[in-house]
């Protein structure tokens, strides 16, 4: 939750055209044009520029490449998450955490000296040596999904702990919750 | 180490009391949901202090071992030493009125001496209604190992009077887990199985897991995450020496001995998914005995060695199953709920025993192989690593109490009989070791 703050926030100061000149055909991407359309968004959905009525045909490239910078300030912000969390006995990866793992396969596939270790957990219920080959298979499970959107095999190393190495200690609800997950280790 | 003196005709009486202890386990079973009132058919016994010649070395008292090994089986009411009318140590002594009217089934009486560094226990055990004689032995221990001595005189009572090999001079192997300097510490351990006299055999910041004994109880195979993954290594326990026999990209788990003590099973996912494996332990060559998409792992050889038990999610859930051969078809054996895993057969080929979910606990059950009924064991709801005594009487496991891992022994149908203190940190993942003569 709070890491997708994060990434809104980064949002709304891109729009403000604070993030000016992180474009990456270098130029500088017109500022002030849009300071009006920003609204201070509290809810911080995704907040796009440009104001049909202001009519700002000028700068219709600029609002390209300002897109394009405000696309790649939202991965990087996304990146910022490295935990995912999977149901009792399951290695399925959950909806809302795709868009999060595109993000790190795209920085991957972009970086291609970056390797990442993925590590497998279980949440303490069942059995140990059950719970290590879960891990395994979740920690697999992501190192699949990250490949096919473009990371490289090379990369990616995993390993398991089953549920030798919880994140929260404790026997609740929330406490296992927590507890089955796949972290993202990067060098 | 010993010298029997007895030769009376050990086989009659022993028939006589298996009858007796049938009923008396028969008794027992139906008391399964009241575990505090198991003690009702336990056999009363009387372990009289023994009488002592010469420099006995103080501290712990063999008549008090011997007392607390019989009280913890779960079978046996020891009375205490205030209760009794007379402290005698030699048959001419006994007065089997006396111990009638205290509502004594067995009395054991005995006496140490000494001999240069041994300690010697010359011991009689009686048959109260009978009045007679069921046994009597000597036995010497080094003076420093009083409870070698007390545990072999607990094992050879327990033997005379149920007809199944006690297993108190047996081992357990379990981890322990601590803080020390803020970080965490792992330490595999062996004791007593009262949890007397623990060593401490490996210790790592990185988890230590699945300590599973060689068959002579001369070696440990674990997996230690002590290099950052797991690694399956045996240990000579005499020695301390270490050899890491299993270190394959993936898993490297859940380590099984084979009877002769010369291959592994193990898990490993080295192709790509957790598979179950055979290890020659000679030349390290692995063949593979599963294949299949879903998780299979936690593999135990049955009792006749020549298949195994493992626990697979094939069916979408984790179950146990059985293969006849180690290259048979295997054949699903539990079907009671959607969780049954790490199965651990006795060596009679009668029962398995494994965890169990029930709703949301785990329990430890077991299946009786031949007429399919499953009889869940535990009350506790946080159980897991059942191992059976060597003699298939008893079995350990590793439960939560006040959010803490400890141990509790149970008998094998399920009578509550012990916790194991753990004075630091959490204790789990224990293994019972074999009877080693």
């Amino acid at each position: 939750m709070k890491l997708s703050m994060h990434a809104k926030v980064l949002a709304m100061l891109l729009s403000a055209g604070l993030f000016a000149g992180c474009s990456s055909t270098g130029e500088t991407v017109g500022d002030g044009t849009y300071d009006s359309d920003v609204a201070p968004v509290d809810d911080g959905s995704t907040v796009y520029g440009g104001d049909d009525e202001g009519g700002v045909s000028s700068s219709a490239l600029s609002e390209e490449e300002r897109m394009a910078a405000e696309e790649r300030a939202k991965m990087e912000a996304l990146r910022d998450i490295t935990t995912f969390y999977f149901d009792f006995d399951t290695a399925e990866i959950k909806p809302e955490a795709r868009d999060v793992l595109v993000a790190h396969a795209q920085y991957l596939a972009n970086n291609p000296g970056q390797n990442v270790r993925l590590e497998g957990h279980a949440d303490e219920r069942g059995t140990k040596e059950y719970n290590l080959a879960l891990g395994e298979r979740r920690a697999n499970a992501v190192q699949r999904f990250l490949i096919v959107n473009g990371a490289s095999r090379g990369q990616i190393e995993t390993v398991s702990y089953g549920e030798e190495k919880p994140a929260v200690m404790g026997s609740s609800e929330s406490a296992w919750a927590q507890n089955r997950r796949v972290e993202l280790v990067f060098d | 180490m010993t010298k029997r003196t007895w030769t009376t005709s050990h086989k009659a009486v022993a028939a006589a009391l298996a009858a007796l202890i049938m009923l008396a386990t028969g008794a027992r079973a139906e008391l399964l949901i009241r575990i505090t009132e198991g003690a009702d058919a336990a056999l009363p016994i009387s372990v009289v202090p023994f009488a002592e010649n010469g420099a006995i070395p103080p501290g712990d008292k063999i008549s008090e071992i011997v007392r607390s090994d019989l009280a913890m089986s779960g079978e046996f009411r020891p009375l205490p030493a205030e209760k009794m009318l007379s402290l005698p140590s030699r048959r001419e002594e006994v007065y089997f009125r006396d111990w009638r009217m205290l509502g004594q089934r067995y009395v054991l009486v005995g006496e140490l001496s000494r001999n240069d560094d041994r300690v010697v226990a010359r011991y009689e055990l009686f048959d109260v209604n009978q009045e007679k004689r069921i046994l009597g032995e000597t036995a010497a221990a080094s003076v420093n190992s009083m409870r070698t001595l007390g545990h072999h005189i607990s094992d050879k009572v327990y033997e005379a009077i149920t007809g199944v090999p006690g297993a108190f001079s047996t081992k357990l192997a379990y981890v322990t887990l601590d803080t020390f300097n803020g970080k965490p510490r792992y330490r595999l351990q062996v004791s007593d199985v009262d949890g007397k006299r623990a060593k401490i055999r490996l210790e790592s910041q990185e988890p230590i897991l699945s300590p599973a004994w060689s068959p002579d109880g001369s070696r440990l195979a674990y997996v230690s995450f002590e290099t950052g993954k797991p690694a399956i290594y045996i240990h000579e326990l005499a020695t301390g020496k270490r050899t890491k026999v299993a270190d394959f990209p993936g898993l490297n788990s859940a380590p099984a001995w084979s009877d002769d003590g010369r291959s592994l099973l193990m898990t490993l996912s080295k192709d790509g998914n957790a598979e179950i494996y055979r290890m020659d332990l000679a030349t390290r060559a692995v063949n593979k005995l599963t294949n299949h998409w879903a998780i299979d792992t936690e593999a135990a050889y049955d009792h006749a060695g020549e298949g195994m038990f493992f626990t697979s999610d094939r069916s979408g859930g984790p179950q146990i199953y059985h293969k006849e051969s180690l290259d048979s078809e295997p054949r699903r054996i539990t079907f009671g709920s959607r969780y049954n895993a790490r199965p651990r057969p006795d060596d009679k080929g009668d029962f398995v025993y494994y965890v169990h979910q029930r709703e949301s606990d785990f329990h430890i059950a077991r299946t009786n192989l031949k007429t399919g009924v499953e009889t869940v064991l535990t009350r506790t709801g946080a159980d897991e690593s059942p191992s059976l005594s060597p003699n298939g009487q008893m079995l350990i496991y590793a439960t939560k109490q006040s959010g803490k891992s400890v141990l509790t022994v149970i008998s094998a149908d399920g009578a509550a009989a012990y916790s194991l203190p753990s004075p630091e940190g959490e204790v789990r993942d224990p293994a019972w070791g074999p009877i080693v003569n």
